[in-house]
């Protein structure tokens, strides 16, 4: 074992392929401890109350970091939390009437306009309800009249107010509001703005609340797809799946194919021709389109996929592989010393055979893992993806159905991709390295 | 599909001192009809559980039991000459008429007797008529379906097969003489690119030069409308093969060239080799002599195996591509739960597997003296 780790470090490639790996089994500890399952999907398939402030196809925050043109993220500025630049004060105007005058107040530095407005306010009433108007201010202190609005309990106002479209020429509110005067194409104007809301309440006990949202255009590290949904929930919890379905296929597929071969060498007669008929009739099954008609007709579950692959997998092309080995190492002088002292059939076969092969398959299992991976995602390509759990290969395909190679959505597609590739090309480096440790005949060419 | 030749056994190779004994026609014989026994009862064992799973078990006969019960009791409702009957006339109306349309496609007979109609018309070749799916002239043979995509299929798989095959050949011989050069440690590094299915590079591909860059189109075979003349119109396809072909040969040429590479250089070390190079001879000569020839086998198997891989067509890669192969049929089909259509391409790709490793024994034979059919060995 020391001398197999000594071998492993000669090899910069294997050393590399191990950090990836490892860099990627501890985000999938990480993602499974930190986001248990239950949340995740509620995170995932709710609906939008469930996300909140997220804005529709928005970019990752990293972006900004490689432009110039710094987009806006988003902002959400709440009276109910208020934070800086969020001021809420009461002027009594007799006659039980009062003036609830709610201020948010922010600076916009950004080079672009953001993605969408909206103001959320909500009211305590008991018959008469709240009536608000809303005032925008630029930094260059020019004011437009945003509308009024009667806020029952829970009212979204989303900057369509029929008097500001006009006012504002058919331009859309969210570019009008921040735009230099005059400016064509549309430019930003930076500085502070500000934005009242002016609520007159007509009761004693009744108060209004407002919450201002700007939806940016990037969020999160790693944006979000055309349902509001942040992909990095996605990405992190697509990790534990790949690995998991990748490491079970490999370690399932290969530990199952190469008993088999030794089974069927040892036994040899009717076992082992009728291994070779299997073997031979699987050859004749096509692989992909069987796991799409069970996908499609049964069950689209991760694991049910898992287990046909594994079943279409064992009888493939390896067992000619073992079992060419092993019909050599059965007339090895050791095996005939083990039964002559009397050992088993099934010792010979799980102390003897199966430790002789272990060279010749641990490389290919943790060379397999990598395609078990893609064939995940290949699935998913094929609308297969599981129902339920959030993969890599679903995100590409979301992205694909929603077009994300035509509106230039480019990150939703290459994040889950580098992630495949980054994952792929860690076990394939170290399977490389352990079949040239294991197989040391290959180390000479 | 790139499987390595390394794999591949030789079938039935033995010393040339067992040569020429008296029984070698009827040995010869009775492998032949053993071969042929093993490899039908494989078709026919492969082609019936397709057959039980493209039905769902018998599972599709119930969906189709709804859909004409459903069918029946719409026109029925909808014929306002029915609405002067009663109800009960109705009711018997419509119950004829689903018995006349169950008795007409034989539902009313249990699957499992309907499962051995299904496969003795399979193994004739009597595809029958689609459920679904229909080819661009309308018909419902899913003989004409399956022709009339395989050009387009084979274009695209042919092209991207044998460049891949033939490139990486000459890649790796020229590899295996100039071993430990940079281009030769370049392949060797770049081999686990392999790991990633053409899919996975059609996506980059199309990102780059169908969204980004703008010169190539994002997918399907020629451009709409279609050029009408004859050149423009093999350009439009030539640009649309472009991006296919090039995912294709970039997921699977390292690891092809690698696998041929490894296996030439083993052979290259034999004695004999060594031999002729002590001699003098040419290195063209003994590559041609002593490094192609007792590897040929190998490369007519691989080539082979590859040529019928061509038939199933790339289900992926025609669905990244918008492709109209025979890949993107199947695919189709079985959403359409379709099972005449599925069956009919899996009994055409079992029949030709079996002739292509039948027939690979006596080519053996044929191109490598030292191989004998049917003479004992490791059988595969």
């Amino acid at each position: 074992m020391k001398g197999l780790l000594r071998n492993f470090k000669q090899y910069p490639s294997a050393i590399i392929g191990s950090i990836l790996v490892l860099i990627l089994v501890g985000i999938a500890i990480y993602t499974v401890i930190a986001i248990p399952y239950d949340e995740a999907i509620d995170q995932w398939r709710g609906g939008e109350d469930v996300r909140g402030a997220v804005p529709k196809t928005a970019r990752p925050i990293y972006v900004n970091w490689f432009t110039s043109k710094k987009l806006p993220s988003t902002m959400v500025l709440d009276t109910t939390d208020p934070v800086e630049g969020v001021e809420k004060s009461e002027q009594d105007l007799g006659k039980g009437l009062r003036d609830i005058n709610i201020v948010f107040r922010f600076d916009f530095n950004a080079d672009d306009f953001p993605q969408e407005l909206q103001v959320v306010m909500t009211s305590k009433f008991e018959d008469k309800n709240p009536f608000a108007t809303l005032t925008w201010i630029k930094p260059d202190g020019t004011e437009i009249d945003l509308g009024d609005i009667g806020i029952k309990h829970s009212e979204i106002y989303r900057f369509q107010d029929s008097n500001l479209v006009e006012e504002l020429q058919g331009v859309a509110p969210h570019i009008a509001l921040f735009a230099v005067p005059e400016s064509d194409p549309p430019e930003p104007m930076k500085g502070t703005y500000e934005l009242h809301v002016d609520a007159i309440v007509f009761e004693e006990e009744a108060d209004a609340d407002a919450k201002f949202i700007s939806f940016g255009q990037v969020h999160g590290i790693a944006g979000t797809d055309t349902r509001r949904r942040e992909l990095s929930l996605a990405l992190l919890w697509g990790t534990p799946i790949a690995l998991s379905f990748g490491l079970l296929a490999a370690v399932g597929t290969s530990f199952t194919t190469m008993f088999i071969a030794a089974t069927g060498v040892w036994f040899g007669g009717v076992v082992d021709e009728s291994i070779q008929r299997v073997t031979e009739i699987n050859m004749m099954l096509p692989f992909l389109p069987f796991l799409i008609m069970v996908g499609t007709f049964y069950s689209r579950s991760i694991w049910t996929m898992l287990a046909v692959v594994i079943l279409l997998s064992i009888f493939g092309g390896s067992i000619k592989t073992y079992r060419a080995i092993f019909l050599q190492v059965k007339e090895s002088q050791y095996i005939e010393a083990a039964r002559s002292y009397g050992a088993g059939n099934w010792r010979i076969i799980t102390r003897y055979l199966v430790p002789r092969i272990i060279p010749v398959l641990i490389p290919g299992l943790v060379s397999a893992i990598p395609s078990y991976v893609f064939l995940e995602a290949s699935l998913a390509i094929l609308g297969l993806g599981d129902p339920i759990l959030p993969t890599w290969g679903k995100v590409i395909n979301d992205a694909r159905m929603s077009g994300a190679l035509y509106n230039e959505n480019y990150y939703w597609i290459l994040q889950p991709a580098v992630l495949l590739m980054i994952t792929g090309l860690g076990f394939a480096l170290i399977g490389f390295a352990l079949d040239r440790i294991f197989n040391p005949k290959l180390r000479e060419v | 599909m790139a499987e390595s030749p390394l794999s591949i056994e030789q079938t039935g190779v033995t010393s040339p001192a067992t040569r020429k004994r008296p029984n070698a026609i009827l040995r010869l014989l009775r492998y032949t009809l053993l071969k042929i026994i093993t490899l039908g009862a494989a078709v026919v064992i492969g082609v019936y559980l397709t057959i039980l799973v493209a039905n769902m078990g018998g599972y599709v006969d119930e969906i189709m039991k709804g859909q004409i019960q459903e069918q029946v009791m719409l026109t029925v409702s909808m014929d306002p000459k029915m609405k002067v009957l009663s109800q009960a006339e109705r009711t018997k109306i419509i119950e004829n008429r689903i018995q006349l349309e169950v008795e007409r496609l034989n539902l009313d007979e249990p699957f499992i007797k309907r499962s051995f109609g299904f496969l003795w018309d399979a193994l004739t070749l009597n595809l029958g008529r689609s459920l679904k799916l229909s080819s661009d002239t309308g018909s419902r043979q899913v003989r004409t379906i399956i022709l009339e995509r395989l050009p387009s299929t084979l274009l695209l798989m042919a092209t991207a097969n044998l460049l891949l095959f033939f490139t990486s050949l000459f890649i790796s011989l020229y590899l295996s003489r100039h071993y430990g050069s940079f281009l030769d440690k370049l392949v060797i590094g770049l081999s686990p690119a392999s790991s990633a299915p053409p899919w996975f590079y059609g996506v980059f591909l199309l990102l780059i030069f169908a969204a980004v860059l703008n010169v190539l189109p994002f997918g399907g075979m020629v451009s709409a409308p279609p050029p009408e003349k004859l050149g423009p119109y093999l350009l439009d396809l030539g640009k649309h093969l472009i991006l296919p072909v090039t995912a294709w040969m970039l997921s699977y040429i390292f690891s092809s060239v690698y696998s041929w590479r490894t296996f030439f250089l083993i052979f290259s070390m034999e004695d004999y080799v060594e031999l002729a190079r002590a001699k003098g001879l040419s290195s063209r000569a003994i590559e041609r002599r002593y490094i192609l020839r007792p590897t040929l086998p190998n490369i007519i198997t691989s080539f082979a195996l590859m040529l019928i891989t061509l038939w199933q067509g790339a289900i992926l890669t025609e669905t990244i591509f918008n492709w109209p192969g025979l890949g993107e049929m199947l695919y189709s089909a079985i959403q359409n739960f379709d099972s005449p259509v599925i069956i009919g391409s899996t009994v055409i790709f079992a029949y030709l597997l079996a002739i292509t490793v039948f027939s690979l024994d006596f080519i053996y034979a044929l191109v490598d003296p030292r191989v004998r059919v049917g003479s004992g060995g490791p059988k595969s």
